[in-house]
Formats: C-alpha cells, structure tokens, sequence
C-alpha cells in the first residue's frame, strides 16, 4: 500500500496524506501517541474524575468500595457551613492570588523592562533575581523559618526584636505567619515572572521604542504603547502561571506548620484528609473538586484559545 | 506629582527639539539612580541565601553566644559534616537519583513521540491529545490526589519493584506519577518546537522509505537536540524539587528523596538554625549547579513554554 501510494504523483497532496501510512507507520504512530494518552489518562484525568465522583460519597478509605455511602451534596454542605478550617483556606489561597497579582506580576514586568534596556551588568542582575526560582518550594519553606525564625531569624535580629520583651512571633502568630510566607513566595515568584516577561520583551522591536521616543513619547507613553501590546500573549502565560502557582501553594507552609493555625490553605486540608490520622477520601474530594473547579476556569479556557488560535495559524 | 510634569510632557518636547547631547547629559542620572534601584534589590534578594550561607559556617555555640547577626568566632564546615552523616543525605541523595533520572529520561522519551504524532502530522485527534496533555499538566497536583493515593494504594506491583506490594510507597510509584505529570508540559514545548523543523526534510526521508519510527528516532529527534537539553535541565529540577508527591505517596522515610525528607530532618535538628542551614545549602547543591552552569537551559527552556502563548 505504501509503495502505490508513494509511487503516485505528488499533483493530489491531500489525498496522499490521508493513505500513506503503512500498517507498521499506523502501529508505530498509534503506541507512539497511545502509551503516553493512556498513561495520562489513567493517572491524572482518571483521579480528576473520580475526585468529583468521590465528592457525593462518604467513605473512610480503609474498606473497600463496599464501604462507600452515597452522601449527595452533603461534604459540601459540610465544607461551606461548618467545617472550620474552610474560611480561612479559601481566604488564604485568594490572599496569595491578590499578592501574587499586586506584588510579583508588576514588579517582574517593572524589573523586565528596566533589564531589557542596554544595561551594563544586566546579566548579573538578571541572575540574582533569577536564584530563587531553581530552588525548590520546601526549601524555600527551609530558608523562610531561616529568616523568620523568631530567636534565631534574619529579620527579627536585624530590627532587634529577638529578645523575650519584644518578640515578634512571625511563625506562630496566626494574624502574621502568612505574611512571614507571603513574603517568601513573593520573592520566588517575582523571579519567575520576570524571566517570563524578558522572554516577551525579546520580542518587541526595539526599533519601535526608538521611533516612539523620537515621536516625542516619554518612557511611560512608550512602554504602555508600545510594549504593552507586545506582551499580550506573555500576558496570557503570566496570568495562568500566577493563578495556578497561587492554587498549587503547599509546600512553604506544608514545611512550617503543615498548613495550620492561620496557614490553611485547600491544598493543604486536602492533604490533611487523606494521610492524617482519620482518612476521609469523600471529604477530601469535595475539598478537592472545589479547587479542581476553580482551576479548570483557568484553565480550559487558557488552553482552549491557544491551541484554537494555534490551529487558525 | 511635580516630578512627573517636570520630566513630563514639556522635556519630552524639548528633547525632540534640541540637540541630542542635551538628551544624553538628561539620561545619566537616570541610569545612575537604575542601577543603585537594581543593585538594592539584588542586595536584598540575595540576601537571605548569604544569610543561610552564613549561618551554616557557624558553630551552634558562637551564634546562641554572640546572636545570628554578628561577625566574629570560628568559621567552619562542621554543620555541614554533621549534616551529611547524622541525617543520612547520601541516602537520600541517592533516593532522589533513583527517581528524578529514569523520570527524567522516560518523560522527554513519551513526550517527544507525542510531539512527533501530534506535531508531524494532521490528524483530527491531535488538538485534542494537545488539550489533554497540557491542561492536565496545569492542574493542581491537590486536586487529584485523594483517588491517586486511593488508586495506588489498590494497583499491585510485583516485590521486587515495592516493598509494600503496591504502587503506594514505591520508586516505581513516584516516578510514574511524575512521568504522567510531567509529559504534558513537555508535549507542549516539543510539539512547538518540532513544528519549526521544515517539512521538506521528514518528506525526502519518507521518500527515501524511512518507516515513521526512523523518520521520528533519525531525523526530528536529532534535530531536537536544543529543545531536548533545555527541558531536561527544567525537568530535572522540577522533579529533584517535588516535596508533595513524594510527601504524600512515600511513606517509608527513608525511601524520600531529598527534598522531601529533609522535613523529616527539621524534628531532629529542633532550634539548631545552623545544622537546617547547612543542610538546606547541601540539598541545593544540584539546583545551584543548574543555576551556575546551566542557566540558559533552564531559561530557554521556560521561555519556549511561555513565547507560545
């Protein structure tokens, strides 16, 4: 088949393409795309799923399904009345979407802008706001108690609040510890969205800055003129990376406190429902399919209008 | 206020005006004021991993003695000795290599054929299998993890690949679920990328009788190459940093991998900032080394994610 295919002229392209796969390409192509599709299916669509499915059950998780209850709506009627870490979690994980949009957004655009410029030493810079984002969240978490350490930390010696009189207890006061995180987060973040941006500024014309400020533009008329537009797709990555890392938070305050008095996010009462002492797999799926829901917003849409726009193109 | 309508309108005008060294001699204050803005940062930026540096190469005693931010007693590397042998970090070292490098390789292994099928050709799944594999990517691992542990904790393995007879506490667990998580980001950037390699060259090999397999092994993955290193660079940290699956699907300690059992660490190190200092330096050393060495990798590697938004 291949070769009648193959020996034909090259006048009807479209035509070839439909037919010249051979049945070893066709086995070949199908194991190629199908082993990996499998693998994540099973193993992150399949769970997806089944967190939604498992959110209407009541189930301890140490029988078998024989032990699952129906429970209609009420974990959730639970999560939202209450169950009292719920408020604080979902207050806490909007906080870090309101930092992370205010603080580290703006602020690696702002340092993008200024590094992109023909700057002496811009390398260097750009490698010391850089650091942070190759170390991992937990250590991150680690150098969080370094600095926050209330006897032992950076800041409080620095101010002169490590003594017994004027402690300040950024760790374990509940009203501040997720500052203390904050802070910390911000500051891997900021280096993150910074990258991002000098990869889009890279795609800007300077050529354009330069006829804009010959026009008479000053630096901010040129910047939200003319590079802003620019950005519109980074923008797009940027907006989805700061809502999913803002979501995915665990890691800093999981290393402090496991994600407790006043650190409690949704990943964390999640986690906590099912490797703590009272496994509660239908609970911890409503939590689940709560934050599931509120990232595939973000999600489906982002990678719906990519790939949509991909295939225009 | 008044500095905005000083540097405003009116010099803008002046300066298109008049002479461009009037322009020039305007601008150097404004570097000078940039760099001492940038310089700051960096300062303060750096400022806590110097800070960990630091604390690391004193004794307990000089610090509890002197406090942590002073100059002066012994500088050793007696935190960092004590680190590597009371808390086991070969081990754990060595826990982490048996997970992150078959993880690594298998991933970029899947996602490249996937970016072959899916970038290569023009079946109507494709757009399809793209969704799939870069949205599931996107989701928060939280999310998925009560029917994951659920279903790990069922699925049997053979011993010799788990102690505990099951995916659940097992290398093989970790690294599947990483595999499974991490080809969606790597379809995305090599599908990308493999759409750039011309197609004249995948048309002369067919030509020439290449089966798809030889067409994906001897032509495009070859020409991958640059893509290939900055993934694995990105991949490789990605998952060497993993704190939550290992956290949650690991429960024998001393099976972690590194960065999630140094939590284990903290209980046994209790107030000594200087021995969790040293051992948060030595847990970076891999990542450091990406930082010093691969750097560009690691960042082109983001960026091919990110430019095709």
């Amino acid at each position: 088949m291949a070769v009648t295919t193959l020996s034909q002229p090259a006048a009807r392209p479209r035509r070839r393409r439909l037919k010249r796969y051979t049945k070893r390409d066709r086995a070949a192509l199908t194991l190629m795309g199908g082993v990996p599709l499998l693998l994540s299916l099973a193993f992150v669509w399949l769970p997806a799923l089944a967190t939604v499915a498992l959110s209407f059950f009541n189930w301890t998780g140490i029988g078998g399904f024989s032990d699952m209850k129906p429970a209609g709506v009420n974990n959730y009627r639970i999560i939202f009345s209450i169950y009292p870490e719920f408020p604080p979690a979902i207050e806490h994980n909007l906080l870090w979407l309101v930092v992370f949009f205010v603080i580290p957004a703006p602020f690696g655009l702002f340092l993008a802008h200024q590094l992109n410029k023909q700057l002496r030493g811009s390398r260097v810079y750009q490698s010391i706001l850089f650091l942070p984002v190759v170390l991992s969240l937990a250590l991150v978490g680690f150098m969080t108690e370094l600095v926050f350490s209330p006897t032992q930390g950076l800041v409080n010696n620095l101010t002169g609040h490590a003594g017994q009189h004027n402690l300040i207890d950024w760790l374990g006061d509940p009203s501040l510890n997720i500052w203390a995180v904050l802070i910390m987060a911000c500051w891997r973040q900021t280096g993150y969205v910074m990258i991002l941006f000098l990869a889009g500024l890279k795609s800007v014309d300077p050529s354009l800055q330069e006829a804009a400020s010959l026009d008479g533009a000053n630096e901010w008329q040129s910047f939200r003129h003319v590079v802003w537009p620019a950005l519109r797709p980074i923008n797009i990555v940027v907006v989805v990376v700061t809502v999913i890392e803002s979501l995915r938070a665990f890691d800093i305050v999981y290393i402090i406190n496991q994600g407790t008095n006043g650190l409690e996010l949704l990943s964390t009462l999640i986690t906590a429902n099912i490797i703590g002492e009272t496994s509660r797999i239908g609970f911890g799926s409503a939590l689940a399919t709560i934050l599931l829901a509120i990232s595939l917003a973000f999600v489906l849409p982002y990678v719906y209008t990519t790939f949509r726009k991909d295939t225009r193109s | 206020m008044t500095a905005a309508t000083v540097t405003g309108s009116p010099t803008a005008a002046d300066a298109a005006a008049s002479a461009p060294g009037r322009r020039r001699r305007r601008l150097r204050p404004a570097r000078a004021f940039l760099h001492a803005f940038l310089i700051a940062t960096c300062v303060v930026w750096i400022a806590p991993v110097l800070y960990a540096l630091y604390t690391s190469l004193r004794p307990y005693a000089d610090t509890a003695k002197d406090g942590y931010v002073s100059v002066g007693g012994h500088y050793n590397l007696g935190n960092y000795t004590n680190a590597w042998n009371e808390a086991d970090l070969p081990l754990y070292f060595k826990n982490s290599a048996i997970i992150t490098i078959p993880a690594l390789l298998i991933t970029l292994w899947l996602a490249s054929m996937v970016a072959f099928v899916v970038a290569r050709h023009s079946f109507k799944f494709n757009l399809l299998m793209l969704m799939i594999f870069t949205a599931g990517n996107l989701l928060p691992q939280q999310a998925i993890i009560t029917p994951l542990y659920k279903l790990y904790i069922t699925i049997p393995l053979p011993s010799w690949l788990s102690d505990s007879g099951h995916l659940d506490d097992s290398f093989f667990g970790l690294i599947l679920i990483h595999v499974a998580f991490q080809t969606g980001f790597c379809v995305f950037v090599l599908s990308n990328f493999m759409r750039t390699v011309p197609n004249e060259i995948t048309e002369a090999a067919r030509v020439d009788g290449a089966s798809e397999w030889r067409q994906y092994r001897q032509v495009v993955l070859p020409l991958c190459r640059p893509a290939l290193a900055a993934l694995a660079t990105l991949e490789f940290t990605w998952i060497y940093n993993d704190f939550f699956w290992a956290t949650v699907l690991m429960q024998t300690g001393s099976n972690r991998p590194i960065t999630a059992a140094l939590n284990n660490l903290t209980g046994q190190f209790f107030t000594d900032n200087n021995l969790i200092a040293a051992a948060s330096m030595i847990v970076a050393i891999p990542t450091l080394v990406v930082f010093f060495a691969l750097q560009k990798q690691f960042v082109s590697g983001l960026t091919l994610g990110a430019n095709k938004g």
